[in-house]
């Protein structure tokens, strides 16, 4: 007779320390695949479950092996159907898989490597957006607080009449009748019937006249008393206090502006795409809602859903302070800046008709810079371009005008890139933790 | 005998289990094994778990305890996406050759097959575990669960004390030389426990004392000429550390100058679990098949008392075949030779040799042949014999030809393998010995040895790998793994490829500097 025991109700996470140990092993390697991932182009798969390869390097168990392909051996194999000692049988071509030379017998590390190892959402950006902090996202917050909440936070002994905290009142009111003795109702009734009782009795005499103004001698001063000592005195008002609690604000609002004009080809749109992909990730972990608006412009700007924004075409001119108004319409509508916090990113090849930059200019310094958290300017050039531009602070009007503005505003950075592996670099320079290595 | 009255005999019916059907059922596969089989066992322990545990299980290399190390949960991750994907089901039963035996049933399992996998582990294995003499030898079926408890317990101490990295790093580089952690030949150190300790260091004190500097004034040996100084000077070395030493882990946790106390108890932690599991990777065939034919053995002799009913053995039966199943090589499902068919196939020639044997048989076999005493030759066998030993002795002219075992040899130079030898007269020895061969798993592995150091001069640690058959080290991880034994070493370390046969240098890699 045997006891049989049930392990089935044990804690199932017994080899949780050994996955954390090996995610942990793994994390250099998952973050360069992630990264690659997101590099080499399938961002719309950005914000999904993620399945990448185990890495190799890092994890490996390396060991001493014997070299399967040299030196001299005997198999023994089953199924013999045709062969005589002495037969030749061709090799396989090429590393010996296939044709069951009873070789995988042995297990090698090679095949444990080529497994994928599903990352959630939520493990892909955390290692993607490791070392990424919105800037100054702390300071803002603790400066840029726009809505409070009341909170209680004791009494007062001044406020408004319809704070009146009356039960603490009337324990002041109540303390301070007793501490100076304030006659009661009572002892008046009982002084009063006294005299009464006093003058009822028969016959006046000079001693019942004595006692009798005594008396109302008494009366008279317990009723000063009670006139004088008040029942409520204003000194033992007193009121709710409350405290304005600064809250932080969970909401934030996206606004992508881009150049939709003949200017902008497909590989310039599909640029400004990733980069505002990234940026809606980003937000998207740092804030409990992130709304997106869509802003496209020619010479006239017009907000848009997500479809259109990205694959419709539309000719015309370029006037960039369009898009500036209409992101200042939808703020001023929509999105009040003590209710969201704004972030602005707005993508170009940098044309701009003319005369309008200085415009945009002064738009953003009296208004926008005011309004926004962080405003993102990517020019987006060509490759033959970029070896030349990246490094010179020559360039478009747009990009000379926002110079300017960069220059007076931290909170506004603009960078060009030129190539799919460029935005994730750039990505991460705007949003480095510590923004100035962005500026000079 | 009418189907009712039969019925009342069975254990169970139907696929459900429960505690008391369990129970009911061990107590007569119990009695078929001890009685019938003669079979001696350890006190069993029967756990039943999901299929989590059983990853878990797996992950952990098959101890119910074990430190904790990233490759276990890389193993888990890999385990579990295969088991997910349908790539791969979980085995049926997990059994620890401890004492008590621990069997691990799955819950999924029906109950047929919870009396099958019964009778296959904690009996099978577990005898095997008890009487096989590499087991009883090499291993401590009384000692491995509370010395896992130790390890475990021992690292996470050394985690929180040095830090993780430290700790991994270690265990890591152990783990590289884990295979070349275990004594082939000389028989291992007990788990000590503190007396042993004690005897130990009391036996060196003894001979301290007894120390006497005239042994070394003993005229050097007549015979050939007189080895030059520093020849002599080597050879005293090599002597002092009991060089050359197969084991590396275990040189390197008593030699290694730069390890902390700590470091080397990782060391040995590592070195004790390489080597409780060594004996059982030298008898796969014959554990695999010892177990196999118990649970055959027991489950038909309760099929004919009448304690199953034929729908149980049908499901039985129908596993059992799935386990032993052989496919040929020319089979895309081929991948080894099954250790579960080969060894079953002969557990059942040998009950054959014993009570019907042909003149075959006698010839071949003339001391078993026809002796009437089937049970009694398998026990013997199980209890003296590796894989190797055990082919070498046992397998049948009659089952060669069954199988249709065909030795094929493939040299590196040629560009087609050559058929060397089939099941017929004049291949039969030839066939065997290279299977045993196959299945020799010393053979198999790297023979890797240090060969010199010198302590008292640059440490230059010297590895030997003595070539067999030409047979070189793979490239892959050698760089890898020489850089974990210098982590280990501290020092310079080279690894010379020497044939075996001719002793002549084929190349040497070497490690760090000095």
């Amino acid at each position: 007779m045997t006891n049989y025991i049930d392990r089935r109700l044990n804690p199932k996470d017994r080899s949780l320390g050994n996955r954390q140990r090996f995610l942990r092993r793994a994390r250099e390697e998952l973050k360069r695949a992630i990264n690659e991932k997101i590099k080499t182009g399938k961002i719309a798969d950005a914000n999904a479950d993620q399945s990448v390869p185990v890495p190799i390097k890092g994890t490996s168990e390396p060991n001493f092996q014997l070299d399967r392909a040299s030196g001299r051996r005997d198999y023994v194999l089953p199924g013999n159907k045709e062969f005589h000692a002495g037969d030749r049988l061709p090799k396989p071509p090429s590393g010996g898989g296939g044709q069951g030379s009873g070789k995988d017998a042995s297990p090698g590390g090679d095949s444990e490597d080529d497994f994928q190892f599903v990352l959630t959402r939520e493990e892909v950006l955390d290692l993607f957006f490791e070392d990424l902090e919105l800037p100054h996202l702390i300071k803002l917050n603790l400066k840029e607080v726009k809505t409070f909440k009341p909170r209680r936070a004791g009494y007062a002994i001044t406020g408004a009449p319809t704070n009146i905290n009356v039960g603490q009142t009337m324990r002041n009111s109540y303390g301070r009748r007793i501490a100076l003795r304030r006659p009661k109702r009572g002892e008046i009734e009982d002084k009063e019937a006294e005299i009464a009782a006093l003058e009822a009795r028969d016959g006046p005499s000079a001693e019942k006249r004595k006692a009798l103004a005594a008396l109302k001698n008494e009366l008279e001063v317990l009723k000063r008393r009670r006139k004088v000592i008040p029942y409520v005195d204003p000194m033992d008002i007193r009121f709710n206090r409350f405290e304005q609690q600064p809250l932080p604000n969970a909401n934030a609002v996206m606004f992508c502006l881009m150049d939709v004009s003949g200017s902008m080809g497909e590989r310039e749109k599909d640029l400004a795409k990733r980069f505002f992909v990234l940026l809606h990730m980003f937000l998207s972990r740092r804030y409990e809602r992130t709304d997106l608006v869509f802003i496209r412009h020619t010479h006239e700007a017009q907000e848009v859903d997500e479809e259109t924004f990205f694959y419709s075409t539309r000719s015309g001119g370029t006037v960039v302070s369009t898009a500036l108004e209409e992101m200042e319409r939808v703020i001023g509508e929509r999105y009040p800046s003590n209710e969201w916090n704004i972030y602005a990113a707005q993508a170009s090849d940098g044309d701009n008709s003319r005369d309008d930059s200085g415009r945009c200019v002064a738009m953003l310094d009296q208004q926008i810079m005011k309004l926004v958290q962080y405003y993102a300017y990517v020019e987006i050039i060509d490759e033959r371009e970029s070896d030349i531009f990246r490094a010179t602070e020559n360039g478009t009007a747009l990009w000379k005008a926002y110079k300017l503005v960069s220059d007076r505003w931290e909170n506004f950075q603009m960078t060009r890139i030129a190539e799919p592996a460029d935005i994730y670099p750039v990505f991460r320079e705007l949003f480095a933790k510590q923004s100035n290595s962005g500026k000079n | 005998m009418s189907t009712t009255a039969k019925r009342a005999g069975l254990l169970f019916d139907g696929s459900d289990w429960n505690f008391d059907t369990l129970s009911r059922t061990y107590d007569a596969i119990e009695e078929v094994a001890l009685n019938d089989m003669k079979l001696d066992v350890y006190p069993n322990q029967m756990e039943i778990i999901s299929s989590e545990q059983m990853l878990d299980a797996y992950s952990s290399i098959g101890l119910p305890l074990m430190y904790r190390h990233w490759s276990f949960g890389k193993h888990f991750v890999h385990e579990e996406t295969a088991y997910r994907k349908g790539r791969r089901g979980l085995a049926y039963e997990l059994v620890i050759n401890s004492n008590p035996c621990i069997s691990y049933l799955m819950e999924e399992n029906t109950m047929a097959m919870q009396a099958l996998v019964t009778a296959h582990a904690a009996f099978g294995h577990n005898h095997f575990f008890k009487n096989n003499y590499l087991f009883r030898q090499w291993t401590d079926a009384n000692a491995i669960l509370s010395y896992m408890e130790f390890a475990k317990g021992y690292i996470a101490r050394c985690e929180e004390r040095h830090g993780l990295a430290a700790v991994e790093s270690i265990l890591d580089a152990a783990h590289a030389i884990m295979e070349q952690g275990v004594f082939r030949y000389r028989r291992p150190p007990r788990l000590s426990s503190e007396r042993e300790h004690e005897r130990l260091r009391e036996r060196l004190e003894y001979e301290e004392k007894t120390f006497n500097d005239l042994w070394r004034t003993l005229p050097a040996r007549k015979e050939g000429e007189d080895p030059t100084a520093a020849e002599k000077e080597a050879q005293e070395r090599k002597r002092q550390l009991k060089l050359p030493e197969e084991n590396l882990l275990y040189f390197l946790e008593k030699t290694s100058l730069i390890l902390e106390p700590w470091q080397r108890e990782i060391l040995r932690i590592v070195r004790v679990v390489a080597q409780y599991f060594y004996p059982q990777r030298q008898t796969k065939v014959m554990n695999e098949g010892c177990a196999t034919f118990t649970h055959y053995t027991i489950m038909n002799t309760l099929f004919d008392r009448g304690r199953v009913g034929e729908g149980t053995m049908l499901e039985i039966l129908a596993s059992h075949a799935n386990v032993v199943f052989q496919p040929h090589f020319d089979d895309p499902r081929y991948s080894a030779i099954n250790p579960y068919a080969l060894g079953f196939a002969m557990m059942q020639d040998i009950e054959r040799i014993c009570t019907e044997p042909t003149s075959e048989d006698r010839e071949w076999f003339p001391d078993i042949a026809g002796n009437g005493a089937p049970m009694e030759t398998l026990i013997d066998a199980w209890a003296n014999h590796r894989d190797e030993s055990f082919i070498r002795q046992f397998l049948s002219p009659a089952l060669m030809r069954k199988l249709r075992l065909f030795a094929l040899s493939d040299s590196s130079g040629r560009d087609h393998y050559e058929v060397s030898a089939i099941h017929d007269e004049r291949g039969y020895e030839k066939v065997r010995s290279a299977l045993a061969n196959n299945l020799d798993v010393s053979a198999n592995q790297p023979d890797i040895q240090v060969a010199d150091v010198d302590l008292l001069g640059d440490r230059h640690l010297r590895l030997h790998h003595m070539v067999r058959d030409g047979v070189a080290l793979s490239e892959h991880g050698r760089e890898a793994t020489l850089k974990h034994i210098k982590r280990l070493w501290g020092y310079r370390v080279s690894l010379a490829s020497i044939d075996a046969q001719t002793g002549e240098l084929i190349s040497e890699n070497s490690v760090g500097s000095n």
